[in-house]
Parts: structure tokens; C-alpha cells; sequence
């Protein structure tokens, strides 16, 4: 990195330097993009810093193309193009339509990862003056990470006339980064430096100070490893939070997973081993409807997951029912029977799909909403984790609603509290039984619309929850859904803050071993069931 | 084509299925005068369970090979018959079904496996009864078997130049590396070879961190979180990675949610192929790099008319194709030049012959079956496009030839494996003798 960063200063300075020496031979805009044409990445680069060097007011939209994959090139005609969304093809250095037909060699510009670096440090250079704050933001970091000390004088610029206070933060950063790798800089201007770097305190900060050549004077080098220290210190704080956001936001996928099978294990005692592939079902319905409004009215993409959540709700349900209906009726009380015939159930389910989808994964996009994410304090929150986390929640409140608070709850309650007692004031007993086993169902199918956001969509979807969810199930105790609820947050908080010492397999084996303990201790879970109830 | 879950199907020339293994098996019996007239290809490659995902895709370029060879007039006058099993990714399963395919359908030669463990599995069986088995998956090497032609990549012919690249200028002249992953054999020995490597060319302890994590594993955050740290030491850093299958999905994802850009820490696979990124939007991803022998994107006659057959015959113009695939290609062309060079199916012909085949790859060279019974491959770095093709971003200047044991390991380093002039699949040159260590 060093070296190669080393090459790009170096070359850019080059070029600096002959534009500054030999101004009358600063190169012109077309002679710079002919070497786009050569389809090699030395001369690509070469093209780029001069491009930049031009001066050109072009020199902004044409590395933006290259940026975008959108310049084309012809090498037989010598000519560069930049091709708009539409697919129109028009002069790179002009900015006219191309006339007469695309070239038959026409190829777009190709890039490799130092190329791509070179492009960022160029678009930071170019838009350091841009009108919009957020553009100038994203340019000053872009100059943080380059560190090229040609962008200098225009960040010099730009700093004397920024009003915004965040856009100017960085763009003090990114002067205090350049002139920190600059030879030549004072031991003042560079005490500078490191303080506002200092004060930045994340991880690319880090970096660059852990850059800071070793031949410094001791004054400098230990203000950097200070510094350095004091980042460390801070990022290590934090590292606590980031650890329990990670474990929130496992426990909320392991809630997702498990609350299905709290309601048709749990409650109804059922051992269904063909819950993971309700999960799956409720994935592939959420491909379908992508699919669907791909093909059909791609505006509505954002809205995809809304759309899938009840139609998802309503198959997995009906599914659920018919199961229940056509194989688990026959086989309550009968534990071992119900686990095999379940068995063979999600292998068949798993089958069907692999033979309608096919045995590749499927591709789930995410909504605009749930891409990205920001920083908080020293941590990273990803927008998908954050609704996954809200969606859980929510599912579950609706849950608990629904037992307590309605006709349906009521009875199921009744049924499975005293299956005799219910029948005998007017419960129609297997129908509760059917709707109770659908509403398990129906849940773990919402699950497959969530899970479908983190994991592949493939027919091996619900088998990797399987396990987890009767561990959490198990956990909690049997039969109560706060159990679930608190066990699979413990469980999830538990194994991230294990992972990062024991590492991924160590730390789930861990969390087997805890759990075996704890169910010999207590084996009925974290929150019992009291009462008759127990007995029956 | 429908691929009926654990059955036994019988293509004969006439194109006709045989229905349920029972059945299938009965009517064999029933009809040996048919038999006798063509040349049997047993294919073992799950169509069921986790490792379906990948291995479906072999089975049915093989019969689109067989297809081909068949309307090209068969070998060696008869016709060629493929005759398909189901392993269903179950290890001890391969084995039964290979004693049944070589025992019972007497098929002439076996190409499948795709995990190193189900190659284990089978390897007794091959030894056995000595029949011949083609295996066309990219995995750790040392092994050297007389019974098995090996068509995917060794450690030397994917891993080792992807190191070299990263090293290098254009790769970013990295000089931190991340070893990530999923536990089990390959990654395991792979990782071993690479650190050796790595250390072989004066990268540091603390330069280099080794990560596993368990089969499908989905919750990438707090790795992720962790390479992200690492890569902060002021010193470039790259990902290579050996996490296989289904765990990538979860791990690509979660890379471009943290935003952690190819520019930023290149990501080097050798598991990801076009297969796996059609599961995925690619835009986050532009930039991440895989090593491997063949990509779909490479620009060849031979290539454009094998992409062209395969959709031709999977009826399918969105199928990609992929590096197994070109593997089984190469291999099953060698099986026929061998058959036809030995003007026999006899396994012990056909094994003596092979070494020394050459054939067209669909990358514009020729590749060679060598002694130790893998080939010369050529090697491409590709990156990641937008549109989940690769754009091949550099290549080894000739074809590399595959070792079947690693000089980077203290245990393999002295071994080789000749079958034409040793007679030996693991000959310590130092102690000059056959048997290893």
C-alpha cells in the first residue's frame, strides 16, 4: 500500500510538477483520454491524472463515467465515449452525440482495485468545490484516504469558504492526513495534524497514524503514538457496545426463528421438525413477490417486504394447517412418531422447492431503507439489523396481543391448558389445534420474509434454524413466550460476546455446553411453567 | 430431465428412462444384450441435500457432454450411456453408490464428488475394484492416487498465485492478510500451505490472522467488524478467503453493509464463482476478486460455443457456467482421447494412457494430464462486475501445472507422485522411497 500510494503521489506530483514547469505543454483533454483507449491499466492511469491535469471542465463528468463503468472506448477509432442510462452513446471530450452507429469494438473502460483508488482520490480532488455539502464531504474523505498532496490548494480553497461545520471537520482532516505523509511538513504543523486526527478517533484514523513514517522526531512520534493510544482506548470502550448491539441483533433474529415453534412446540407440544422449512417458504414468497414486481412495476421495490409480510403470513398459515390437518392430527401424544413424520415432511417440502426453484440460492434484494448503515459513536449500526430488530419486536408484541386479548387466544389458552375442560364448554378443540399449528406456521413464514434480508434464499434456508430455534425454545421454557423472548436475547448477547475470544465455532460450541449445564440444573427452562397445567 | 430425488436413472441411446432404482436395477439384469452395446459412465454428483446447490449443475454438463459425444458417433464405435446416482451429500452414501455404480452398472469411468470428504469416502472403493474416478473441484491436494484424475485446481494453481497478485503492484502490494475460513478440511490445509507461504516471503506474525467459522454460518457481524479492525494498522490488507458455500451470501452482504470496499480491503476468493453470485446483488461487491482456472467472461471461440451448447441444452440463457464445469469438460475430452489411444475401457489401459493427453481448454490453451495425475491449468484473477460476471484482471503467462503435495508444509514437502515412471503416488525423494514420510 505504502509503495503503491507511494507511485500514485509520485506520479501525480509528476504531473503536477510538468504542468507547473512546462505550462505551455499542459496536456490537452483529448490527448488525455486517448490513453483510455490502449485497454491497459497503466496507461487507464496515466489517462486519469491527466484528465485531472487538464484542468478541463469536463474532467469531473468523464472520471465519473469511468467511475460507473459508463466510459466506453473503441480502440480501432481511437475514441472515447461516455454511454448515458438510456444507452446513448456521446463524445467523452466534447460532450456531443455520437453520430452513426456504436463502433463494433466498443468496450467499457476496464478497472482494477488501484485504478479504482486512483478514481476516488481524482473525484475527491474534482469535487472538493461541489455545491453540494454532501458531495464535498464525501470528497474530503476521499482526499483523507488518497492523501494526495496535489489536492492541497484547492482543499486550502475550500476550507477559507466552507459554512458547513460537519463538511469542514473533514476537510481539515483530510489537510491534516496530507500534510502528515508530506516530507517537508513543520514539527508544528504536524503536532497539528495529529491532534485533529487524533480527535477523529476511528479506525481509518488509526491507520493513517499507524502510517506516519518511522524517521519522525521524537516529538512528532510520540505525540503520534500517544495518539495512537488514545484511539485504541476509545475504540476498545465501544467495543462493549458494538458486542451487545451484535448480540441484540442475533437474539432478534433467533427470536424470529423460535417464536413459530414456541407457539407449535412450546404450547402445543408438537415436535415439529419441519419449521425451519415454513422459514423457507416464507423466503421464497418474498422472492416471488420481488420477482414479481421486478418484472412489473420495478417503483415499487421499496415496498416489496410489506407486500410479502401478509401474503407470507396467509401461505405458511394454510400450509401449516394442511400439515396439521392431514399428518400431525393422527399423531398427537406421540412424540416420536410426530419428530419422524415431521422429519420426512421438511426434507419432502425442502425437495419440492429444490424442484420448482432450482438448487441455487435466489436473489432477495434489499429495500433502499434497509442498505447501509451509520455510525454511532464508535460503532457501526447496519439498517438491515435495525429493522430486523424493530420487525421482532413487533411481531412479538402482536403475539402477545393476540393470546391475550382476543376470542382466538382465549381458546387456545383453554385448550391447551386442560384439553377436556375446554371441550366440555363448547371449544371445537381440533379446530383450535389446526389454527394454532396454522398461527405457528404463519409466524415462522413472516420470519422467512425478515431472515430473507441477512441469509440466502436457497431450499437449505430453514435447516440452519432449526436447531437454534429449539435450543432458544428449550432455553426459555417450554411454554411461556417471554421464555423465548428473554432466551433468545440471552443467548444471542451471550455468543457475541464469546465470538470475539473464542472465535466463531469455539463460541457456539461454548454456548452448547452452557446450555446443557443450565438445563441440568433446570430443566424445565428459565420460566417454568407452575400448576396443573405441568402435570397434564 | 427431471431429477427424481434418491433414484437410480438409466439413459440409454435411444433416450428412454428407466424409472425407481428398483426397477431400474431389475430390468439391467433383465436386458445384459443391451447392455453390452454401449460404454457406461457412471455420474456421482448430489442432486438432493445441502451440496446440491453445486454439484446439480455437473451432472447435467456431464450428460450434455455425453450427449455431444454420442451425436459426434460415440467412442470407440458404441454409443456412450450415462448412468446417474444420487449421493444425496451424504459422505458415506458416495461410497455405497460408487460400489454400485462400478459393481452393478459396470460403468467404465466415474466423474464426480465435489467435497474433499466425499472423495475420501469414495477412494477405498475406486482402490477396490479398481476403476477410474475424475474429480473436478479445485481442493487442498495432497493426495495422489492412481485411481483418480484430479481436473480441478491444486493449492499451487489457485491459491498461491492469488497471493502472488495481491502482492504484487497491481493487486495493491498488500501487506496484511486475513485467512478466513469455514472449518473443515480444505480451508484448514489451504490455510496452512498459504500461511507457510505468507511466511516463506517474510510477512510477519502479527501480519497474518486466521479465522473459522462453522458450515452456513450467517451472522457475519462481529468478523466482519473484526477484519475491519484489523485492517486499520496503517498497512494494506486483504481478505483471502476459503468460505464455502452457502456462508457467503451472508458474508458479502454483510461486508458491503459495513461498507468495506474492494478499493478499501480487497476480498480474494477461491469458493465464489458465477454460480454463487447469482444469489446476490452484486453492486456492493464490484471490485472483490476470486481466483480461479476459468471464467464465463473470458473471450474464446471454444468458450463462446461451449456457453452457447449449454444453454442450448439446459434450455436456460440465464445459466452461467463455471469452473468445475470447464474442469469436467477437460477431463471427460482426456477420458475419450485415452479410450481411444488404449482402444479399450480396461481401467488399467485407460490409467496408463491418460498421463500425457493433451486438450483444448476454453481458455485458449491446451492442458496437459500430467504424471502425478493432475493438469496444467492456467490461473486468472478476476474481479467481480456489476452485472455478477467476473472481468479477468490478470493471469499467469503460461499454464501452471498442478502438485499434488504442498513444498510449503513440513509433512508433503519432500513427496511426489508419478504414476508413469514411479509407479508411486507419494515418493519421499529425499528417503527415496514409496510410502511417504
Amino acid at each position: 500500500m505504502r509503495f503503491g500510494r507511494a507511485c500514485l503521489v509520485a506520479l501525480a506530483l509528476a504531473f503536477g510538477l510538468a504542468l507547473g514547469v512546462a505550462n505551455a505543454q499542459a496536456v490537452s483533454l483529448d490527448d488525455a483520454i486517448t490513453h483510455f483507449t490502449a485497454d491497459d491499466f497503466d496507461e487507464t492511469l496515466i489517462g486519469v491524472n491527466e484528465v485531472v491535469a487538464s484542468g478541463s471542465s469536463r474532467a469531473e463528468t468523464i472520471i465519473g463515467a469511468l467511475q460507473n463503468g459508463q466510459l466506453m472506448f473503441s480502440a480501432e477509432k481511437k475514441a472515447v465515449y461516455i454511454q448515458d442510462a438510456a444507452g446513448q452513446l456521446v463524445d467523452a471530450a466534447t460532450g456531443q452525440p455520437a453520430g452513426g452507429p456504436p463502433p463494433d469494438d466498443l468496450d467499457s473502460v476496464h478497472l482494477n482495485n488501484r485504478l479504482r483508488g486512483a478514481i476516488d482520490a481524482a473525484m475527491g480532488q474534482l469535487t472538493l468545490l461541489s455545491r453540494d455539502p454532501e458531495r464535498r464531504y464525501q470528497a474530503a474523505q476521499a482526499v483523507f484516504k488518497s492523501r494526495a498532496a496535489t489536492a492541497l490548494p484547492t482543499l486550502e480553497k475550500a476550507i477559507a469558504q466552507e459554512t458547513d461545520g460537519r463538511v469542514k471537520v473533514a476537510l481539515e482532516q483530510a489537510r491534516a492526513a496530507i500534510l502528515l505523509t508530506t516530507p517537508g511538513t513543520s514539527e508544528a504543523d504536524k503536532l497539528k495534524a495529529i491532534a485533529t486526527v487524533r480527535d477523529r478517533g476511528d479506525q481509518d484514523a488509526l491507520g493513517l497514524l499507524a502510517d506516519i513514517p518511522a524517521h519522525e522526531t521524537p516529538v512528532v512520534a510520540k505525540a503520534a503514538s500517544d495518539a495512537i493510544a488514545a484511539i485504541q482506548t476509545r475504540l476498545a470502550e465501544w467495543d462493549a457496545v458494538q458486542n451487545l448491539w451484535y448480540g441484540l441483533s442475533l437474539g432478534s433474529v433467533l427470536l424470529l426463528a423460535a417464536i413459530g415453534l414456541a407457539i407449535t412446540f412450546g404450547v402445543m407440544g408438537v415436535i415439529n421438525m419441519a419449521h425451519g422449512e415454513m422459514v423457507m417458504l416464507g423466503a421464497y414468497v418474498t422472492y416471488v413477490v420481488q420477482e414479481i414486481i421486478r418484472n412489473n412495476a420495478p417503483a415499487l421495490f421499496d415496498y416489496s417486504l410489506a407486500i410479502a409480510i401478509p401474503l407470507a403470513f396467509v401461505f405458511a398459515g394454510c400450509v401449516g394447517i394442511l400439515i396439521e390437518r392431514c399428518i400431525i392430527r393422527f399423531l398427537y401424544g406421540r412424540p416420536l412418531e410426530t419428530l419422524l413424520a415431521t422429519w420426512g415432511l421438511s426434507l419432502i417440502l425442502q425437495q419440492a422447492v429444490r424442484t420448482v426453484f432450482g438448487p441455487n440460492n435466489r436473489e432477495v434484494g434489499n429495500p433502499s431503507f434497509m442498505s447501509g448503515a451509520f455510525d454511532l459513536g464508535g460503532i457501526t449500526v447496519t439498517y438491515n439489523r435495525l429493522w430486523i430488530i424493530c420487525f421482532a419486536l413487533a411481531v412479538f408484541v402482536a403475539l402477545l396481543g393476540l393470546l391475550r386479548y382476543t376470542r382466538f387466544g382465549l381458546e387456545m389458552r383453554a385448550v391447551t391448558q386442560n384439553r377436556a375442560m375446554a371441550a366440555s364448554m363448547g371449544i371445537r378443540t381440533s379446530r383450535v389445534d389446526a389454527l394454532t399449528f396454522g398461527l405457528g406456521s404463519a409466524i415462522a413464514g413472516i420470519a422467512g420474509v425478515a431472515l430473507s434480508q441477512i441469509d440466502n434464499v436457497s431450499p437449505n434456508l430453514g435447516q440452519s434454524y432449526i436447531i437454534d430455534s429449539f435450543m432458544v425454545v428449550v432455553f426459555g421454557g417450554v411454554g411461556n413466550l417471554w421464555g423465548t423472548f428473554v432466551g433468545s436475547f440471552v443467548l444471542g448477547v451471550a455468543n457475541k460476546f464469546l465470538e470475539p475470544f473464542a472465535g466463531a465455532v469455539l463460541g457456539k460450541i461454548a454456548i452448547l455446553i452452557l446450555i446443557i449445564l443450565f438445563i441440568q440444573k433446570r430443566p424445565r427452562g428459565l420460566f417454568a411453567l407452575k400448576g396443573r397445567a405441568v402435570e397434564a | 430431465m427431471s431429477s427424481k430425488p434418491i433414484t437410480t436413472y438409466t439413459l440409454t441411446r435411444r433416450g428412454w428412462l428407466v424409472g425407481a432404482g428398483g426397477v431400474a436395477l431389475g430390468l439391467m439384469g433383465a436386458l445384459p444384450a443391451q447392455a453390452e452395446d454401449t460404454i457406461k459412465v457412471g455420474i456421482l454428483h448430489s442432486l438432493s441435500g445441502t451440496m446440491a446447490i453445486s454439484e446439480t449443475t455437473l451432472k447435467d454438463v456431464m450428460l450434455m457432454l455425453i450427449a455431444e459425444q454420442n451425436k459426434k458417433g460415440g467412442v470407440l464405435g458404441k454409443k456412450l450411456e450415462a448412468v446417474v446416482v444420487d449421493p444425496a451429500s451424504n459422505w458415506p452414501l458416495f461410497a455405497e453408490k460408487a460400489r454400485e455404480l462400478i459393481s452393478q452398472d459396470k460403468v467404465a469411468v466415474v466423474f464426480g464428488c465435489w467435497t474433499s470428504v466425499s472423495r475420501k469416502s469414495v477412494l477405498p472403493v475406486f482402490k477396490e475394484l479398481d476403476s477410474i474416478l475424475f474429480y473436478p473441484v479445485q481442493f487442498e491436494g495432497e493426495e495422489g492416487e492412481r485411481n483418480v484424475f484430479y481436473t480441478g485446481a491444486a493449492p499451487n494453481q489457485q491459491a498461491i498465485p492469488a497471493v502472488d497478485y495481491l502482492m504484487s503492484a497491481d493487486g495493491g502490494s498488500v501487506k496484511r492478510w486475513v485467512l478466513e475460513g469455514t472449518d473443515y478440511v480444505y480451508p484448514r490445509t489451504t490455510n496452512k500451505i498459504l500461511e507457510a507461504y505468507l511466511k516463506q516471503k517474510g510477512v510477519a506474525d502479527e501480519d497474518i490472522m486466521i479465522n473459522y467459522t462453522p458450515f452456513g454460518f450467517s451472522d457475519w457481524q462481529t468478523e466482519v467488524s473484526k477484519i475491519k479492525a484489523f485492517g486499520s494498522a496503517g498497512k494494506k490488507t486483504a481478505v483471502v478467503s476459503t468460505i464455502n458455500g452457502d456462508a457467503n451470501v451472508p458474508f458479502y452482504k454483510e461486508l458491503g453493509n459495513q461498507g468495506i470496499k474492494a478499493t478499501d480491503i480487497p476480498v480474494v476468493a477461491f469458493s465464489v464463482g458465477e454460480e454463487e453470485l447469482a444469489g446476490l446483488d452484486t453492486k456492493p461487491l464490484v471490485g472483490h476478486l476470486a481466483a480461479w482456472n476459468y471464467f464465463e467472461s473470458i473471450k474464446t471461440p471454444a468458450n463462446a460455443a461451449f456457453i452457447k451448447e449449454w444453454h442450448d441444452f439446459i434450455k436456460n440463457p440465464k445459466r452461467t457456467t463455471n469452473d468445475p464445469m470447464e474442469a469436467h469438460y477437460i477431463g471427460f475430452n482426456m477420458w475419450v482421447k485415452a479410450v481411444e489411444k488404449a482402444k479399450t475401457t480396461n481401467a488399467d489401459k485407460v490409467i496408463a494412457a491418460l498421463p500425457g493427453i493433451k486438450q483444448a481448454n476454453l481458455t485458449g490453451g491446451v492442458s496437459e494430464m500430467l504424471p502425478n495425475h493432475y493438469i496444467t491449468k492456467p490461473v486468472f484473477i478476476g474481479e467481480i462486475r456489476a452485472d455478477g460476471q467476473f472481468d479477468v484482471v490478470w493471469k499467469t503467462k503460461s499454464l501452471v501445472p498442478g502438485q499434488a503435495w504442498s513444498p510449503y508444509l513440513p509433512g508433503s514437502k519432500d513427496l511426489i507422485a508419478d504414476w508413469v515412471k514411479l509407479n508411486c503416488g507419494n515418493y519421499n525423494t529425499v528417503t527415496k522411497t514409496c510410502g511417504g514420510t
